[in-house]
């Protein structure tokens, strides 16, 4: 490499770094061209935290998603039914890296491509997943499950040494508190009740501190009064967070719900308010009307 | 239905980490260190023959074997017992070590063997001329034990990286590592490999240049032996303590949870999975001396099984239960080999087959039952 090289591009670096730092927010935008792609970080500017474009997945000649096409707003809750076999968890399945699906493009934010990434990577990249079947480590402890989930940095060498941090455990107490478990931290996992369990997962989501949190069928199994609470505390998450819920209980929907989504055989047939979707012919002939 | 704490009250109440020991476990431990390094000695080189009190040099070589499955049983453990991977190769690893030792001891024979040659007496009945080029370290001791933790770190990285990479898991794991370690067995039989073939190796002379068959470096095995056994316990505790360790626990109990909590389960297995080989074949290392013998039978498919019986039996994911069921299983076998040889076997099957069905917990399991409900009695007794 000669001189002359390396001066130009000391020279390009300066110049990048130069716009990066006097770029100006302008009507709640960015500048758009001068703007750099960071690494790692969530791009918004374009109002989606997640965009799926005609996605295909078969198994064994079954297509359980067929051009699937769905974008979701930074803080929004969105909610998807439909009917058993319509492609929900699959869906799940390919947005946290554990189903590669055939063609179709993912992405998080505007510039993350998700089919380029391990399932490990995304979670760590601001993406949180509730399966259907309530899944905690059923042999640690309620408090050990949340110190496991908790955002920090996941290498063997730093397991080695971890310590909770003071501001660590305050968090900790916080999210024991908001899941009401705050009684049983040093409980195991594995002898708290389904709706309990239920609770734990999704405060471990909280612990990882998640940009995009998909839960599947998260009041399966609740009390009422459970799913009540549930319903208060997405509500309130909502804005901070994006959520999808999947969900076939039409009563928590519709305490929760902006914009449903109704999947039928792994495309969307239906989006809008919840009345919307409730009114629509194909709607009531796949699902509702069963 | 919870209590009303605030933030900072719960805070303060949550459980904080747990030390490696506590204060009567670590007087437990010191005791052993006792036990080993100043009892034994005492009762087999100063209290004389005849005495009730005195340690027969039989005993002491048994008690030392037993010492060296024991650390092989506390690997197990830390693989199947705590991350839930069963392996069915750790013999491939004990062996390694065992070879690595044994290659030195076969040098430290000199001049003494039946050939009167430099070269180790299988070569010269080979009518080799020279030292293979795996003989290359073999004179010295400092490269012999840095090899003795090297080779089965390396060979179990290797495996290992390539197996979990591929997300190889349960039975077909299992079965792979089965096949590794017999694989490895016809290898080591054959006599182009220049590792003694079926003999193996055996009549060692001299350690470090002191002569081996004497009580004194019996005792001194021994204690060595001890020593890293408890040194073993400590640091396995030491890992199953930390958070590391519970990533393992959740490694075992729902896997894909712990991908979407962020966590890349490849380096947490291959760290564990090599740390578990590493102990192996340590423990190889300090069995070929005090045996007198290595050959490819330590390749076979019964030792690596057996090893997780010891596991099953003293109970999985307590780490001192392996170590218990490698002294019961073992006693058990020392006695019954020479009392009835052809019922080892059936002992041995049924042994695993009553444990995996009545005992699921192993023989500590069984224990803290016991503990559980005598304090339940007591407690429901009182006024």
């Amino acid at each position: 490499m000669t001189p002359g090289l390396m001066q130009d591009g000391a020279q390009r670096m300066a110049h990048a770094h130069h716009r990066r730092s006097s770029a100006t927010v302008s009507g709640d935008r960015r500048p758009g061209i001068g703007r750099l792609h960071v690494p790692g970080e969530i791009d918004v500017t374009h109002g989606r935290i997640l965009y799926l474009e005609d996605v295909h997945v078969s198994f064994d000649g079954f297509k359980a998603i067929n051009g699937l096409s769905l974008d979701i707003a930074p803080g929004e809750l969105r909610c998807i039914i439909g009917p058993n076999g319509a492609g929900k968890t699959t869906m799940m399945d390919i947005i946290t890296g554990k189903t590669r699906p055939d063609r179709g493009r993912v992405f998080l934010g505007s510039t993350i491509d998700l089919l380029r990434y391990r399932e490990a990577d995304i979670a760590t990249m601001g993406i949180g997943r509730k399966f259907q079947k309530p899944t905690v480590f059923e042999h640690l402890s309620v408090f050990e499950n949340l110190e496991l989930a908790l955002a920090a940095n996941k290498s063997v060498r730093s397991s080695l040494l971890f310590r909770l941090t003071p501001l660590q455990r305050e968090r900790l107490a916080e999210v024991l508190i908001t899941i009401q478990l705050g009684t049983h931290a040093k409980d195991l996992a594995g002898t708290l009740s389904h709706g309990q369990k239920q609770w734990l997962e999704i405060g471990m989501l909280l612990m990882q501190e998640p940009r995009l949190l998909l839960l599947d069928e998260p009041v399966a199994g609740m009390t009422d009064e459970e799913t009540e609470r549930t319903a208060e505390l997405f509500l309130s998450l909502k804005g901070k967070h994006s959520l999808v819920v999947v969900e076939h209980d039409m009563n928590f929907i519709r305490a929760i719900a902006d914009t449903v989504t109704v999947l039928c055989d792994g495309a969307v047939l239906a989006e809008g308010t919840l009345d919307h979707v409730q009114a629509d012919q194909r709607v009531i002939d796949v699902y509702l009307g069963r | 239905m919870s209590a009303p704490h605030s933030i900072s009250d719960l805070a303060h109440d949550l459980p904080v980490p747990a030390p490696v020991l506590t204060r009567r476990g670590w007087s437990v431990f010191w005791m052993a260190v006792v036990a080993i390094a100043v009892l034994a000695p005492l009762a087999n080189l100063v209290i004389p023959e005849g005495q009730p009190l005195h340690l027969s040099g039989y005993m002491v070589g048994l008690l030392g074997k037993i010492m060296c499955y024991a650390i092989c049983a506390l690997a197990i453990d830390l693989i199947w017992g705590y991350t839930g991977i069963l392996s069915l190769g750790h013999g491939l690893f004990f062996a390694l070590g065992g070879y690595v030792m044994g290659m030195y001891l076969m040098r430290q024979i000199g001049l003494d063997g039946n050939y009167k040659s430099p070269l180790p007496d299988f070569m010269i009945f080979l009518d080799w001329k020279e030292l293979p080029w795996h003989w290359a370290l073999s004179d010295s001791l400092p490269a012999t034990l840095a090899l003795i933790v090297l080779v089965p770190a390396v060979v179990a990285y290797i495996f290992g990286y390539f197996a979990f990479r591929s997300r190889i898991k349960g039975v077909y794991f299992s079965i792979i590592t089965q096949a590794l370690t017999f694989a490895a067995l016809l290898l080591f039989f054959r006599n182009e490999t220049g590792l003694g073939g079926n003999n193996g190796f055996t009549d060692f002379k001299r350690i470090a240049d002191i002569p081996l068959a004497t009580a004194g470096m019996r005792m001194l095995l021994f204690v060595l032996t001890g020593t890293v056994l408890l040194a073993c316990y400590v640091g396995a505790r030491w890992l199953v303590r930390s958070k590391f360790g519970r990533v393992l626990q959740a490694v075992r109990d729902s896997e894909s949870r712990l991908m979407f909590c962020g966590y890349n389960p490849l380096p947490y297995k291959l760290a564990i999975w090599t740390v578990s080989a590493v102990m192996c074949g340590i423990a190889g290392a300090l069995y070929v001396p005090q045996v007198g013998i290595i050959n490819p039978s330590e390749l076979s498919t019964a030792n690596s099984i057996e090893m997780v019986i010891w596991a099953a039996v003293g109970g999985r994911a307590t780490l001192i239960g392996p170590i218990i069921g490698a002294f019961i299983v073992n006693g058990a076998k020392s006695w019954l080999t020479v009392a009835f040889p052809e019922f080892w076997l059936y002992v041995l099957g049924a042994l695993f087959i009553g444990v995996t069905l009545y005992l699921p917990h192993g023989v500590v399991g069984l224990w803290r039952q016991m503990m559980a409900k005598l304090a339940a009695g007591r407690s429901g007794g009182a006024p």
